[in-house]
């Protein structure tokens, strides 16, 4: 067994050599700078490379999608960073987008468009179950020992984009041993992060939402806490520790658990 | 068709024609009821002209769908399934009576009696399912009301649910039952007096049939005076009923299958666009227009909503078809760990500040009573408090949007006033300076690919 240096490819690179790649990924901001999500972004580029798909990212061409600011009510700030964006995209020839972040999923697939920015956007969990269901992506379901895994929805995946049973065919392809949270699929509880919740105090009350979900997660006894979003992961992970569980139970990305499984 | 033809002239001809009287009462009381229901119709567009442009109802054959589908099929009521299932029987029944509620109408005013009969098997079906559907939604009823007065149902609590709004539910639910009771009494006075008189039923009459077996040792006479108090009693209600609704939370009962058929039809996850701020920022954006003066004859309007002339009319309509069932609000992320917001309470509020502001509004368009729908009936507290989650939307049983008004508040507060939390205005200048909303720079936007390797097996 050997390691393979990564080198992750930039457009502007790419480019200048007269190359086009198939896909952007989108890193988002959670990606490039949350310590924790970086190594997300770090185990779907290993994916990507494991799969050899065709992509590249923005690198420091990449900025705010303007997400964060469009649901605080700033609607101009949003609307310049989308522009910008778009503007981006065009001399990029971007037509494929692939995003790790379910936030900057929503605003591409449903929001950009109204500004002229219409491209296929993907978010990585259809991604995986696509190459899990066209056979590029084989899983050895005993590599996680079968077990215990519970899923906790993006609202940004779920209610907004009706994504919920892809990241569950991903999981079931990892153990037979999914089980589901009492309030799942459209039922599913807020992390709490939405909506720019994520960057202020919550306001005042009896307890924090993220404690109410966490709670929610550790009632199914799994061992591992599946997230799919680098804000729900920031909430769930810190349910965790509040709750002083977090040396037993594991909260994990969707694309970190098929690396585990793929020993990449 | 001329069998049809013939058989329904004989229907007719057979028919006794009755006192004139109560035919022109009849038609007063009629009358008297459309008159007051065209002035609350003539009020609501009244208010409705100071709203907002939504969106364009277009895709007719998507929303015939959406209404048959969440309307008709109650599907998303079912999403608690026990008390959506009651409450579906109550509405299919309603659906079956009022083409029996339609009859009475027409009997009354042409002095015939059960005038649809000539609709054959159908009319006894049509009879024969809203008999029995009368049954059960009286026992519905009788559920509903008991939860509400000995339960205490967390979802019916909360700072919006005053008395007032204890008592308009309980007026609407015992109305509602005092329509079945007269319904099944008229029935049942027909049945025994069919049956006394030897005379042949019209319709049939499965549960009447039953209760008319217990009377009837009453004479031909007095079932037919029972008939008439129960028939009089029975359209008497569904009048005031009527002209009650509109100025109560269940108005719901003829505005919801509308509201669905107008639901927003976008993912929930997408917010609506702005074009005036599209506008600005091309404008912005543009160097030959960057440093000119904004044009003169753009017209002054807010952005965002503060008060019930900034709303849109889909807003008011989400409002005037809440039940106020409290749905959105035990499943809110914020109301459900102890703060302020309640989604119900924003849509609520809505309506409740147009009843205030909208008569004064009407007759000067300059109207102002010094007070807004922001911060004099929905402070920012709540609206800083929301996750943009979804989860109320998805649960409205008549697809209500509180998640697009409540950040068109937020957007009042950013972008008229600079308001927001301190963080959040952080964010804002992040975004704007390094284009993240932390304060990192865009150079290192790559580190998280440094030294990045993977096992090759």
């Amino acid at each position: 067994m050997e390691n393979k240096k990564i080198e992750i490819p930039v457009m502007a690179d790419l480019f200048a050599r007269g190359e086009k790649p198939e896909y952007l990924f989108w890193v988002g901001c959670a990606g490039a700078y949350d310590d924790r999500y970086k190594k997300v972004a770090r185990a779907f580029a290993k994916i990507l490379t494991y799969l050899d798909v065709n992509f590249a990212c923005l690198g420091k061409e990449e900025t705010c999608t303007g997400d964060p600011a469009r649901r605080a009510g700033n609607e101009m700030l949003y609307q310049m960073q989308a522009m910008q964006n778009i503007e981006v995209f065009k001399m990029y020839e971007v037509k494929k987008i692939l995003t790790i972040c379910p936030h900057c999923y929503n605003i591409f697939r449903n929001e950009y468009p109204d500004l002229g920015g219409e491209y296929e956007v993907i978010n990585y969990v259809q991604f995986i179950d696509q190459q899990l269901k066209n056979g590029k992506l084989k899983i050895d379901q005993a590599a996680l020992k079968n077990i215990g895994i519970t899923y906790h929805d993006p609202c940004y995946l779920g209610r907004a984009n009706n994504i919920y049973n892809e990241p569950r065919n991903i999981l079931k392809s990892l153990t037979t041993n999914l089980i589901e949270m009492e309030r799942n699929k459209s039922f599913a509880l807020c992390c709490g992060a939405g909506g720019a919740q994520y960057f202020k105090e919550a306001e005042k009350g009896e307890k924090e939402v993220f404690l109410e979900r966490a709670e929610d997660a550790l009632k199914t006894e799994a061992k591992i806490i599946a997230t799919a979003c680098p804000f729900c992961m920031t909430m769930m992970t810190d349910g965790l520790k509040y709750k002083n569980k977090e040396d037993e139970i594991k909260n994990y990305d969707l694309a970190e658990l098929i690396v585990q499984a793929l020993d990449l | 068709m001329n069998q049809i033809a013939a058989s329904f002239l004989l229907n007719i001809s057979s028919l006794k024609p009755a006192n004139m009287t109560k035919q022109i009462i009849f038609a007063v009381a009629l009358l008297l009821t459309l008159g007051v229901f065209a002035y609350t119709v003539f009020r609501l567009i009244s208010f409705f002209k100071l709203t907002k442009p939504a969106f364009p109802v277009r895709n007719f054959g998507k929303r015939i769908m959406v209404m048959l589908n969440v309307a008709f099929g109650q599907t998303k009521i079912f999403r608690r399934p026990v008390l959506g299932f009651i409450h579906a029987l109550v509405f299919w029944g309603f659906c079956v009576i009022l083409i029996g509620s339609v009859e009475m109408v027409v009997d009354g005013l042409s002095g015939l009696e059960r005038s649809l009969r000539f609709l054959g098997v159908v009319y006894d079906l049509i009879m024969g399912i809203g008999d029995i559907f009368a049954l059960i939604i009286a026992i519905s009823i009788v559920i509903f009301l008991f939860r509400r007065i000995f339960l205490h149902v967390k979802r019916f609590e909360g700072i919006e649910m005053k008395k007032a709004s204890h008592i308009d539910a309980n007026i609407a639910l015992t109305m509602i039952l005092l329509l079945m009771l007269s319904l099944l009494g008229m029935n049942t006075a027909y049945v025994a007096q069919q049956n006394t008189l030897n005379e042949s039923i019209q319709g049939l009459f499965p549960v009447s049939a039953v209760f008319a077996g217990l009377i009837d040792n009453l004479s031909a006479d007095q079932l037919h005076l029972m008939h008439e108090i129960s028939w009089w009693s029975h359209i008497l209600l569904i009048f005031i009923f009527a002209n009650m609704l509109p100025y109560s939370k269940h108005f719901h009962v003829f505005m919801s299958v509308p509201n669905v058929f107008l639901s927003r039809l976008d993912p929930l996850g997408k917010l609506p666009n702005m074009d005036s701020v599209t506008k600005e920022v091309k404008l912005m954006m543009n160097p030959d227009t960057a440093f000119a003066a904004a044009p003169g004859d753009a017209p002054i309007s807010r952005f965002g909503v503060k008060d019930i002339e900034d709303v849109s009319w889909k807003n008011y309509f989400d409002s005037l078809s809440c039940t106020q069932c409290g749905r959105c609000t035990a499943v809110c992320p914020a109301n459900i760990t102890g703060k302020l917001l309640s989604p119900r309470k924003v849509i609520m509020n809505v309506r409740a500040r147009m009843n205030e502001k909208g008569p004064g509004m009407v007759k000067n368009p300059e109207y102002s009573d010094n007070k807004s729908l922001l911060r004099d009936w929905i402070s920012e507290e709540e609206l800083w408090a929301c996750t943009t989650c979804n989860a109320c939307a998805k649960e409205c049983p008549i697809n209500i949007n509180h998640p697009t008004l409540i950040v068109d508040m937020r957007r009042y507060l950013v972008m008229e006033e600079g308001s927001a939390p301190g963080e959040l205005k952080a964010v804002f200048s992040n975004i704007e300076n390094n284009g993240a909303p932390w304060q990192y720079s865009p150079e290192d936007r790559m580190l998280w690919a440094e030294n990045l390797e993977m096992k090759v097996h």
